[in-house]
């Protein structure tokens, strides 16, 4: 790749001996040098790394990142190969020996090779272009959050579920039961999910990372990411979007688990929360925090309180 | 072209309005000459009374539309202190003395010399990049220190060291001390040095602008730093609101200070592109300007293009803050994406700002130390171009996963990887140069050399940021962190000092040690690499960034990172002790041409006189003919009278008559 469109052209006419000894054929050395390298490194990359890539292969769009990595990782290393083997080459070959004050041979420039140079780099680049559009469009968004109208959509009835972000927890309302809202999330294996994600004041990310899902939470805005659990076994969520003080510590784990075992949590949360599902406003793809000092009121009335007191912390969280 | 082609005749006291004329006026003592102790003075009257102003407007009825705090007294302190800060340094006293006619003093100051000089405001392009160059160093060793404190804090999974709030505001201060002041590194001291100097003019266009540019550094630095007293900024170098409107009144200092480097750098880049246009002197064609200058004029057009969005988006953070407008709440009508927006329509082309500078000075060492002409010349001025206006086009990038635009990714994904096609030519270049060169392995080549390795990391990690559906697993993580230390410190810093080490001797006339040099040089890359390589890793494995908790299961990777990153700042340490041992202690003179390069900046004595040519030079053919036998000397510096009248009518074939009747000028 990049390495056949260097100036490492072996018709290079300079090629000529200039000391009475034939001058080696230096373009075809490195040619040589990079074609071995990178054909022991690109398998080495693509079949012992690629199966461990991150974000692993949890869910659709976690595995279609990884493929991308892997495609991306495989057609970089060649270039990167390229310019390092004529780097340490030239160091090697031509560096100025001991008492040389010559100049080297005054080369301005040479046509052909950029002319070739822009070529190849224009495919490479419009290649990799057409490749991301076709892994981003192909599963639905890639786990990417895709605002409130998404034009790449999985088809069917997805599961939607609700991500409220807020200073410094995620909690999570499931429409399709009721509206009930928790702080644990639970996703069933092998069925479309729809992530509506929200934000109660400043801006957050939903950073699923073995879903391969990240959104931000804007307040106001209903961000929406689409992805099919693969596997079932815990996730990691973290904000990925620096929301403040405790920023570092606004993170928890979800579970992806059979349909049937997350039909019946869904089930027994619904009834269980029914009380405070009353209490909540009404599912919306937004909410209006101006409400929520109400909505705690409320809830301290009706005696349910969160960890800190609060479903929602206080409306003015204290700053650094 | 507009050049001043008569010698010049020292200056005369202009007297506008015909001031009485006087003798020689008797000096004033040193304290009563405006200099650095009377701005400072100047500023904390200002701020005194920009806070007791901001008091008596908006006691009592003004808050912030999110937060509790008043914040107009802080902000009008700020303003006030700027604005003493400039009157103390006697910004304002020319201005006033020729409205009142009377004669104007600054070129007292211009010709003064010894070290006072470098405290005052100085129209003397040389004195600038002095100024710069001390600053820039201040400034990078603050952001710096401020990230041996993030490192540390990394040492384990939880909090130790700092405690939430601490740490939040080291990592604000580091990021906005770095992306906001390190714009100018490399166009402050040297940019401003070495311009007029490689274009052959004796002076920038605009002295006053200039040392504007540099002189509100400072205040954006302290002002910057002053956020700490507040209780810093929770919201890193990007002030993402609402949170940067929720908090408190520590984001004052990030949005004013932001804001005033933003005019700053508007100021400096002014300046260049005009001195690069109309100073340069005759037979200085555009196809031989050095391509250090055109990376500072491709730099110039990003900073006065760009940086007005920072200023307007700044000073429409600040009147949310201060009087209860709404343009970045969105419950009250305004838009978070608009300051998201706002903010990274200037940070993209920031991020070239950063490199471009880099690109000219390893292109402009590599030549040097391969003893060969720069390969592709055309391209490489072409491809600086070609980065400069892509740059504008890439901005939402940043916001792949924030849910704007979702159908314009694959147009913003498209953008963001054509951009790498100019960017390759610097390596396509670079590579063309080492075929059958001369190496010559010497501080300011390796540091150059470095620059590639780094750049070429730093370049590929960012095609794979590009591509949306990895981005989304890579963005907010480590791994853009690690991508884009790989492009400004990597290249960034490399460059600049490869660009010291080179240009020094020119400066100050003065070596820096080479032995130490090369240590420096060898520790910085080896834990340099040894400290961001691992980080793709660790954001690969799901470490977002500016967090003081990460899964225990990454705490050895951060650990070494964190030991490599102490050696690396001991790396930094070496740089300033061999600075100062060689500049200060041993001053080892240097007044010839130690590289032997074909410059036009090195034909001159080092350091410059004043007024760097004696006559304006006639430029004979391009800095980079190395081995081109029968090549004429870069340029004629004592040009005969008729060459100069020549060339200032137009005859193209000016600088090739002069070429004849030059032979005394040494390459």
């Amino acid at each position: 790749m990049a390495a056949a469109a260097d100036p490492a052209d072996p018709a290079d006419p300079a090629d000529a001996a200039q000391d009475g000894r034939p001058e080696p054929r230096h373009g075809w050395r490195i040619f040589i040098i990079w074609l071995v390298a990178a054909a022991i490194a690109d398998p080495l990359l693509w079949f012992v790394l690629g199966p461990h890539m991150p974000p692993g292969d949890m869910s659709t769009s976690a595995s279609s990142q990884q493929f991308d990595m892997n495609v991306m990782t495989v057609m970089a290393a060649p270039v990167m190969l390229g310019v390092l083997v004529y780097g340490v080459y030239a160091m090697i070959v031509w560096r100025a020996r001991e008492g040389d004050e010559e100049d080297g041979p005054p080369i301005h420039g040479n046509a052909r090779i950029q002319v070739s140079w822009l070529a190849v780099t224009s495919a490479l680049v419009l290649g990799l272009f057409v490749f991301g559009f076709y892994e981003l469009a192909a599963p639905a968004g890639a786990g990417a959050g895709e605002g409130p109208s998404p034009i790449w959509t999985p088809g069917g009835q997805p599961l939607q579920v609700q991500v409220i972000a807020q200073q410094w927890e995620f909690t999570y309302r499931f429409p399709q039961f009721g509206g009930f809202e928790t702080p644990q999330i639970e996703l069933p294996v092998g069925q479309n999910v729809e992530f509506h994600v929200t934000s109660l004041d400043v801006i957050h990310s939903f950073w699923a990372y073995q879903l391969g899902v990240k959104a931000d939470a804007n307040p106001d805005v209903d961000n929406v990411a689409f992805t099919k659990p693969k596997q079932t076994g815990p996730f990691t969520v973290r904000c990925a979007e620096l929301c403040g003080l405790w920023h570092g510590a606004m993170f928890d784990y979800g579970k992806v688990v059979s349909v049937a075992a997350f039909q019946t949590w869904a089930h027994s949360m619904r009834t269980h929360l029914a009380a405070v599902t009353r209490m909540l406003p009404a599912y919306a793809l937004t909410y209006d925090p101006t409400l929520v000092p109400t909505i705690n009121k409320a809830l301290a009335k009706g005696g349910i309180t969160g960890a800190n007191g609060y479903y929602y912390p206080p409306n003015d969280p204290e700053q650094p | 072209m507009a050049i001043d082609i008569q010698p010049e005749k020292p200056q005369e006291d202009q007297r506008p309005g015909g001031g009485e004329p006087s003798g020689p006026r008797p000096a004033d003592p040193w304290w009563k000459k405006p200099a650095v102790h009377t701005a400072l003075a100047g500023a904390v009257v200002g701020y005194l009374i920009g806070h007791w102003l901001g008091d008596y407007l908006s006691s009592g009825y003004l808050q912030n539309a999110l937060s509790d705090s008043n914040d107009v007294p802080i902000v009008l302190g700020y303003a006030f202190a700027v604005i003493g800060w400039l009157a103390g340094l006697g910004v304002f006293n020319d201005l006033g003395r020729q409205m009142l006619g009377l004669p104007v003093r600054s070129h007292e100051r211009e010709a003064s010399s010894g070290l006072a000089r470098y405290f005052r405001y100085s129209l003397d392009h040389k004195v600038v990049g002095i100024q710069y160059l001390v600053g820039m160093i201040v400034y990078f060793l603050t952001g710096g220190l401020f990230a041996m404190a993030i490192r540390t804090e990394l040492l384990s999974p939880s909090y130790h060291v700092l405690n939430a709030s601490a740490y939040v505001e080291v990592v604000g201060e580091h990021g906005t001390m770095m992306m906001m002041m390190m714009t100018s590194v490399i166009v402050g001291p040297l940019g401003n040095y070495l311009v007029p100097l490689m274009i052959g003019s004796k002076r920038v266009a605009f002295p006053r602008i200039e040392a504007l540019s540099f002189w509100i550094t400072p205040c954006a630095y302290l002002i910057l730093l002053s956020g700490l007293l507040f209780g810093g900024f929770p919201f890193g170098w990007t002030g993402y609101a609402p949170l940067s409107i929720q908090a408190t009144e520590g984001a004052d200092s990030y949005a004013v200070a932001f804001g005033l480097m933003g005019i700053s750098v508007i100021l400096a880049g002014f300046n260049l592109i005009v001195t690069i246009i109309c100073h340069r002197a005759p037979g200085m064609r555009w196809s031989r300007l050095p391509v250090f200058v055109w990376s500072m004029l491709a730099t110039s057009f990003l900073f006065v293009l760009a940086a007005p969005v920072l200023v307007g988006g700044m000073y429409m953070l600040i009147t949310d803050r201060t009087f209860q407008t709404a343009f970045f709440v969105n419950t009250l009508g305004g838009s978070s994406y608009l300051y998201q927006n706002l903010f990274w329509f200037f940070g993209h082309p920031e991020v070239y700002i950063l490199a471009l500078p880099g690109f000219g000075i390893v292109s402009e060492i590599l030549p040097v130390f391969c003893r060969k002409p720069l390969f592709g010349y055309r391209t490489l001025a072409a491809g600086m171009i070609g980065v400069t206006l892509l740059s504008f086009f890439v901005w939402q990038h940043h916001l792949f996963d924030s849910g704007i635009n979702p159908d314009m990714r694959p147009l913003f994904m498209l953008t963001t990887e054509l951009i790498s096609i100019p960017t390759g030519f610097i390596f396509l270049v670079a590579m063309g140069t080492f075929w059958k060169a001369k190496i010559r392995f010497s501080v300011p080549m390796l540091f150059a050399l470095g620059f590639y390795f780094n750049f070429l990391i730093g370049g590929i990690s960012g095609v794979f940021l590009s591509d949306v559906p990895a981005d989304t697993t890579e963005h907010g993580s480590f791994f853009v962190m690690a991508h884009f230390h790989y492009t400004i410190m990597g290249g960034l810093i490399f460059a600049f000092m490869g660009g010291l080490y080179y240009w020094l001797p020119k400066m100050m006339g003065i070596k820096l040690n080479q032995t130490l040099g090369k240590i420096q040089f060898w520790t910085m890359f080896v834990f340099f690499n040894s400290t961001f390589l691992p980080l793709f890793a660790a954001g690969m494995l799901g470490q977002p960034r500016r967090v003081f908790e990460y899964a225990r299961n990454l705490e050895t990777l951060n650990d070494w990172v964190s030991i490599s990153a102490f050696l690396l700042g001991g790396s930094i340490l070496l740089f300033l002790i061999n600075f100062i041992w060689s500049t200060v202690i041993v001053r080892e003179p240097e007044t010839g041409n130690p590289w032997r390069s074909r410059g036009l900046e090195w034909q001159v004595p080092s350091p410059p006189p004043p007024g760097n040519f004696e006559t304006v030079p006639v430029i004979l053919s391009g800095p980079y003919e190395y081995g081109v036998k029968g090549a004429p000397p870069v340029a004629d510096l004592n040009p005969p009278p008729g060459v100069l009248a020549s060339a200032i009518t137009g005859t193209g074939a000016a600088a090739d008559t002069a070429a004849t009747s030059s032979s005394e000028v040494g390459v």
